[in-house]
């Protein structure tokens, strides 16, 4: 298939990005849209010109390293699936394909493509863990956990911190992703001891960032490629009132 | 104090817009409640009553203040809730959104902008002339106003009907996705209740736009 594609080329952090337009030729449907950019990349070095920035790294869908909105929903027209899940399948010959990168105050373009993401780690430091001392590993059945609850856990903490949820929404919200990461310790003992501190913590670093507010659109869920529930973001506001009254 | 309220985090800001939201949502039955007693064929008999005992009782009195300061916060925090949205994403997208969410939600600040210039033609017809801020040219007996008869008169023009129809299927709009987000941002949020709740919300925001509309209609046709 032959293809028309509009990429975002930014130079720096600083530099005022445009978009250029670029063909390529006999791609094959079965072919990733990562290596779609990647035929595209080797094209561009042939003609000795600089290759187009993108995020990826594992290719199997679970590292959240790849992004690109790509015809205005981030990670593409395939549901449920990151980047480099989504495949040329998906596009019929002769389109165009506009890809941008994340666009959030706490995203900052690096280069082209490729964000700053560092936003979510600092979330992460400020909360998003367990404090343990170190020693012998408990025994395994000696903290009785509710099935219902590990799994809601587990659910949450199937966030791969891609921020499509940030991308998708018309805020720039974070919650979806702070929710998920609140949840998944806040609703296991481990983690109920510090939850308190932690979403306060958690949800003042998002504010302090520059993320928007969330407006309950519910396009973080709709986009997750894990299909984190925006039911978590419930269960953060409830923590916070919790935390904030007690 | 203005600094602080912008520095609130942002789930104590939705917790805020929730709770004078639910609130208002509350007052809008009661005040939907006294609008039909304007169907009954009285001579506005019961209607002036309610307006009477609205604007002279002690304790609805008090409740007005809290209803005033509900409404000052909810479009305050929605104003600052926006801003600080738009900041939150200073270069936008070149491809328009196309994930799919529920319609309404995305345009809660535009519905809500309409309805605050409903909200202002109506105090001038009615609560602006209650606490003497606009001339009150229709009176009865001492020279309180008539809010029949002002409502009779508004109804009469058939322009402000239909921009009345309008404005409060807006509200309507808004309520839709209003009542249930109320909710989740409150954090109450459950398996079992919330579809209640999202269907509850569809239910309410039909009952209030549809029974404030019943009314210029009624007038437009049946009287």
């Amino acid at each position: 298939m032959d293809l028309t594609l509009k990429i975002w080329r930014q130079e720096n952090p600083k530099a005022k990005g445009k978009f250029e337009t670029y063909k390529v030729t006999g791609i094959s449907t079965e072919c990733s849209f990562l290596e779609m950019l990647d035929i595209l990349n080797e094209t561009l070095i042939d003609k000795v010109q600089l290759p187009i920035n993108f995020d990826h790294d594992c290719r199997e869908g679970i590292c959240g390293m790849c992004s690109l909105y790509i015809n205005g929903r981030p990670h593409g027209p395939d549901d449920e699936v990151t980047t480099c899940q989504l495949h040329m399948r998906k596009f019929k010959d002769g389109d165009t394909i506009v890809i941008e990168p994340w666009r959030s105050k706490a995203f900052p373009v690096i280069k082209d493509l490729m964000i700053n993401r560092n936003a979510f780690d600092e979330i992460i430091q400020a909360g998003g863990y367990v404090s343990v001392t170190t020693g012998g590993i408990p025994d395994a059945n000696s903290i009785p956990i509710n099935r219902a609850d590990a799994e809601l856990a587990m659910d949450a903490a199937a966030c791969i911190g891609c921020g499509a949820c940030v991308a998708a929404c018309k805020n720039a919200s974070a919650m979806l992703f702070v929710a998920a990461k609140v949840s998944q310790f806040a609703l296991l003992p481990q983690g109920k001891m510090e939850a308190q501190a932690r979403v306060e913590a958690m949800v003042a670093k998002m504010d302090e960032l520059g993320f928007g507010n969330c407006t309950n659109t519910y396009a973080c869920e709709a986009e997750c490629p894990k299909q984190i529930s925006a039911d978590n973001i419930a269960r953060m506001n409830r923590e916070f009132f919790c935390a904030k009254v007690s | 104090m203005s600094m602080s309220l912008v520095t609130l985090s942002s789930v104590t800001k939705k917790f805020v817009m929730a709770f004078a939201g639910i609130f208002l949502m509350v007052f809008l039955v009661v005040h939907l409640a006294i609008n039909l007693c304007l169907l009954r064929n009285d001579g506005g008999e019961w209607f002036n009553a309610a307006a009477h005992f609205m604007g002279t009782n002690y304790v609805v009195k008090v409740f007005e203040i809290v209803l005033m300061t509900g409404f000052l916060i909810h479009i305050f925090f929605g104003i600052l809730l926006q801003i600080q949205n738009w900041m939150a994403r200073p270069v936008r997208y070149m491809v328009t959104n196309k994930t799919t969410t529920p319609f309404l939600s995305k345009y809660m600040i535009y519905t809500g902008g309409i309805v605050f210039i409903f909200l202002i033609i109506h105090f001038m017809n009615f609560y602006f002339r209650e606490i003497g801020l606009v001339a009150n040219d229709v009176t009865m007996g001492e020279g309180e106003p008539n809010f029949y008869q002002v409502t009779i008169n508004l109804f009469s023009n058939t322009t402000y009907s239909i921009l009345y129809i309008v404005l409060i299927a807006t509200l309507g709009f808004h309520l839709n996705h209003a009542f249930q987000a109320a909710f989740q941002s409150l954090g109450l949020n459950h398996p079992k209740y919330t579809p209640c709740i999202k269907g509850f919300s569809t239910v309410y925001s039909i009952i209030i736009a549809v029974g404030f509309c019943i009314i210029p209609i009624f007038f437009m046709f049946f009287k």
